[in-house]
């Protein structure tokens, strides 16, 4: 054992204290509800809230629809930069990123003012249109991964061997996309949505300002009132973002082993 | 003559068809609102072209959010940088088991999305008054954190709940560009006579700076811009600018909307800046590692 790989087991053991004993820490006290003993009493009380039930499916829902949309949003855009534009990649590209620039409360803000119940566009001027822009600041907030992930998996693929193969045989354009392109880069479009699942479910800025009943203010009002919840939810939340990243990896590793065989 | 003329700008606009979707979608939910909130910050309610608003940025309470704003996400992110070379180092170049590195890379892509208000519900049942941790030291220990100076809520205890996020971030961007030291150089430096010091300061360094100071930049925003977190933790307690912002959308405390749009902007030129440096700064690194 030399002097290099004590100090890089040294590094190791300080990142595991640090990232480890926060979670350890919120396990036992979301276990602690019971006077004296351990239980997942915390757990119960939160499964048993009829607003946990309420406002994680409604976020689950804009979750599902933000990523649908945002799918057939930006797998053609993708597919026709490669295709027909390439002179126009590095404009969406530099759109793509814009979200990471302009913070998401900043975004939230412009839209309220620009799209209140006097606008040209009243989105906020009732419950469906305010659901409609938060699906869209959904996207806005992850199209950065979305963008990136469906890109990386279409740089793989010849996109224009196989539309002008779908073509020669007569195929239209609705058939070259749903047949061809997605199932082809279905593996992008699948880490883009598990990505988009993790950061959106417990999205807070955005839902809280625009007044919708997701998940994420839920958590911040459970915080502000209860006491062992909050941790119990802590550990639910740590375990979704594992699952969608655990999920991303699997997918990846599928892809791989199908290349090799193909 | 004219009929191929028109064939080529039929097939002109249907390139730009193609594409319009996506431009529309940004246009609508990510440039006019931002151009909305710039150009409202140069004008008053009255709707006449001011600088007042700028101005009005440097009353003391709003100064002081900015500079707690600076303060959080300078250290966080030098924080970050510092522990996450560390393990980056570590998990590359350390001689640890391959194991090991593939757990802390899956690890720290969970850790850097595991952010918002869960992630301050962890620290609170950690490090709060109540917390675990804070219980364990005070009884089995005798030492109590926060009679000795220590509060969650304040810029050291949020510095250190950002770094939950900030150092997975730095490990998952460096580890790639550690990676790409090509071992041929530590090679040629030592039959060169050079120590490890010297490999590390003359050569190594020197190329690894751009993405150093890039990935700082890059953590740098991302603190700067993050809400949820401090607003679950502190309440209002610890007033960084997203929570003056956050206040102001709510419920116009500033009593004045387009300082509201003032103080927008200065948010995006901070963010802004320090993104543009990223990008440029990784176009340079990237010229290493090809």
């Amino acid at each position: 054992m030399n002097g290099k790989k004590i100090l890089a087991w040294f590094a190791f053991a300080i990142g595991a204290t640090y990232f480890i004993i926060p979670l350890i820490g919120t396990f036992i006290f979301s276990m602690r509800m019971r006077r004296g003993e351990l239980s997942f009493d915390a757990y119960r009380s939160v499964f048993a809230d009829i607003q946990f039930r309420e406002t994680f499916s409604y976020s689950i829902l804009m979750a599902v629809l933000t990523i649908v949309v945002g799918m057939l949003l930006v797998v053609p855009t993708a597919y026709w930069v490669r295709l027909r534009l390439p002179q126009m990649r590095p404009v969406v590209e530099f759109i793509t990123l814009l979200p990471l620039v302009i913070p998401a409360i900043v975004i939230v803000f412009g839209y309220l003012r620009l799209y209140n119940s006097s606008s040209f566009l009243p989105f906020t001027g009732s419950a469906r249109g305010t659901d409609m822009l938060l699906v869209f600041s959904f996207m806005t907030l992850s199209l950065p991964y979305m963008y990136r992930s469906v890109d990386t998996s279409m740089r793989a693929i010849d996109v224009r061997v196989l539309t002008e193969a779908a073509e020669s045989l007569g195929a239209k354009w609705t058939t070259i996309m749903f047949q061809c392109i997605f199932p082809n880069v279905m593996s992008g479009v699948l880490s883009g949505a598990f990505i988009t699942f993790a950061i959106v479910i417990g999205e807070f800025t955005m839902p809280s300002l625009l007044n919708r009943p997701a998940f994420g203010p839920y958590l911040q009002l459970i915080g502000a009132n209860k006491a062992y919840e909050p941790s119990a939810l802590a550990v639910i939340a740590f375990a979704m973002t594992w699952a969608s990243m655990g999920l991303i990896n699997l997918v990846s590793r599928f892809q791989k082993a199908a290349r090799a065989r193909a | 003559m004219a009929q191929p003329q028109s064939l080529v700008n039929r097939r002109m606009v249907m390139d730009w068809l193609g594409i319009a979707p996506f431009m529309l979608f940004a246009v609508l939910f990510l440039i006019l609102p931002t151009l909305y909130l710039v150009t409202g910050a140069f004008f008053n309610p009255a709707g006449e072209f001011t600088f007042q608003n700028f101005r009005d940025l440097f009353q003391p309470t709003i100064m002081a959010a900015y500079w707690i704003s600076i303060k959080v996400s300078m250290a966080s992110a030098i924080g970050g940088l510092l522990i996450g070379f560390f393990l980056a180092w570590a998990i590359t170049q350390g001689g640890l088991p391959g194991w090991i590195r593939s757990f802390v890379l899956t690890f720290s892509g969970v850790a850097s999305n595991f952010a918002g208000v869960p992630l301050a519900f962890a620290f609170l049942a950690t490090l709060g008054r109540t917390g675990l941790l804070t219980f364990i030291l005070t009884t089995y220990f005798g030492f109590n954190i926060y009679s000795h100076g220590f509060n969650l809520l304040s810029f050291l205890g949020l510095t250190l709940t950002y770094m939950y996020f900030q150092i997975p971030l730095m490990v998952l961007i460096i580890t790639p560009a550690l990676d790409g030291l090509k071992k041929e150089w530590r090679e040629a430096a030592s039959i060169l006579g050079a120590t490890s010091f010297q490999y590390w300061t003359m050569v190594a360094f020197p190329i690894l700076w751009p993405s150093l100071m890039g990935t700082f930049l890059l953590l740098f925003a991302n603190a700067f811009g993050a809400i949820a977190t401090a607003y679950a933790l502190t309440g209002s307690s610890l007033n960084i600018v997203p929570i003056v912002l956050y206040a102001q959308i709510r419920g116009d405390v500033l009593h004045n909307a387009n300082l509201g749009y003032a103080i927008a902007l200065g948010m995006v030129i901070i963010t802004g800046v320090s993104n543009f440096l990223y990008i440029w700064l990784r176009m340079r690194a990237e010229r290493w590692q090809k």
